[in-house]
């Protein structure tokens, strides 16, 4: 799996020794404390820690939304510290996709045209955003929704909708905060699978989430404390588990 | 685990042999389980002995079938129609270990509890590999597929994997109250600090929690 590939291939997401700083003076929080953290092509991490671990704050930072107090934010490479703000928005829109737990459609704009804009804004002709858009909403499972409102949608739904917004395009790093929080647990599966799958297919993808049973489908699971990295949890390869799982024993019943 | 209803259940659907037992036993439940030749026909001699199989002839190859008996059939539809008891709760390591950790000291509980946690969710992550693989469909090394052995492989799957969560769920709430009552002993021992210097009137804090 990926984990093992070469280091010397380049992070998708690089997070250099991080530290983000909210308030001042008294007041100050320390919500993130020098994070360094790669996450590379074909790679799936997952976010773990009680609230007010920085969970969210990595992921904002991670997306360009939030910048760091100290350290750097690497996405292919390129450092965002560095960039103009039309540099930082294409980068956001190209290499970028972002699941907001809230969701954020646009709510006069209907599904197809919610995940179809950033196509657009790219130069791509309304006829063929339309067509990937329409791809992405198959691929999460909801076709029908193309020509719906946002405020005519469930909450899961719009969820499925914000998670093809993020998926549209060859978007190399996908960012994700509990993209599962209102989808019941086939539902979540389902849409776990396809973020399992675009990171099989080269792609990087980082979750926060608070359900074990979400962040399992990642390769790697990071636990945050207090803005700190405390631990990490990383997956075998399923072949290899067969082979353990068939070594075991039991012991025969009465 | 009963080996013993899940060999009569198999039986149910025609004579076995032993080994023919075994691999139709973990086709079912991929090998989370796996029994030894040894252990099917262990269990099978218990099985003649409490009259609920009996044998019933070889093949040219010298495989010894068995058939289920009436009684044995009787035996199996009463397991499927009494719940799986859990009056009596499986006696729990983690709990056991998690009990002592408190009431012991120099344990570092916290670290008990992280390290729990991380073994359990790497458990957790290489179960859901598994499933990935079973929902996309993939065919499993040695186990000839068909539609209902993958779907019960699947429900074992998933059973693992809700009792693992439980544990990571039950292990995230421990924190959470082992943080609060290092809290509320730290405020106890500074509320006596304060209350031993002055004997006057009650403090403000114990009316309110009142």
């Amino acid at each position: 799996m990926s984990h093992t590939q070469p280091a010397r291939q380049t992070p998708v997401l690089h997070l250099e020794n991080v530290t983000r700083v909210h308030g001042q003076g008294a007041a100050q929080v320390q919500a993130l404390r020098g994070i360094d953290l790669k996450v590379h092509p074909g790679e799936f991490v997952a976010v773990m820690g009680p609230s007010g671990s920085g969970k969210s704050t990595l992921l904002t930072l991670a997306g360009g939304l939030d910048t760091p107090t100290d350290g750097q934010v690497l996405v292919e490479g390129v450092a965002l510290g560095g960039l103009t703000r039309k540099r930082l928005a294409q980068v956001r829109r190209r290499s970028v996709g972002y699941v907001f737990q809230d969701y954020n459609l646009i709510p006069a704009l209907t599904a197809g045209e919610n995940i179809s804009l950033p196509r657009e804004l790219d130069g791509l002709s309304a006829r063929a955003a339309r067509r990937e858009a329409l791809a992405a909403l198959e691929e999460l499972g909801i076709p029908e929704l193309a020509d719906r409102f946002p405020d005519d949608m469930s909450g899961g739904q719009q969820q499925r909708v914000a998670i093809a917004r993020a998926l549209i395009g060859d978007r190399r790093l996908v960012l994700a905060d509990e993209p599962t929080g209102a989808l019941d647990s086939t539902t979540g599966e389902a849409v776990l699978a396809v973020l399992r799958a675009r990171c099989d297919a080269g792609a990087a993808a980082m979750m926060v989430t608070h359900e074990a049973r979400h962040a399992a489908w990642a390769d790697r699971v990071v636990f945050l404390r207090d803005g700190r990295m405390v631990d990490e949890s990383v997956s075998q390869d399923a072949a290899s588990l067969l082979v353990t799982a068939a070594t075991n024993s039991v012991k025969v019943d009465e | 685990m009963s080996i013993r209803h899940g060999l009569l259940a198999l039986l149910d659907q025609g004579p076995r042999y032993g080994y023919q037992l075994r691999t139709e036993f973990e086709a079912r439940t991929g090998a989370t389980w796996p029994l030894n030749v040894g252990q099917v026909y262990t269990t099978l001699s218990r099985l003649e002995r409490d009259g609920l199989v009996e044998p019933a002839g070889e093949d040219e190859e010298g495989h010894q079938f068995y058939a289920v008996t009436a009684s044995g059939r009787a035996e199996l539809r009463a397991w499927f129609d009494t719940p799986v008891p859990r009056t009596n709760p499986p006696r729990d390591e983690l709990a056991i270990k998690l009990a002592m950790a408190v009431t012991v000291p120099g344990v570092d509980v916290t670290t008990v509890v992280q390290g729990q946690r991380r073994h359990s969710i790497k458990a957790l992550q290489d179960y859901t590999r598994l499933k990935g693989r079973a929902l996309a469909g993939e065919p499993r090394p040695g186990v000839a597929s068909s539609a209902s052995h993958d779907l019960a492989w699947l429900l074992v799957l998933d059973q693992l994997i809700f009792q693992t969560e439980a544990e990571i769920r039950w292990l995230d709430h421990c924190e959470t109250r082992l943080a609060q009552h290092a809290e509320a002993e730290q405020a106890r021992a500074a509320e006596a600090a304060r209350d031993g210097g002055a004997t006057g009137a009650p403090p403000a804090r114990r009316r309110l929690r009142a």
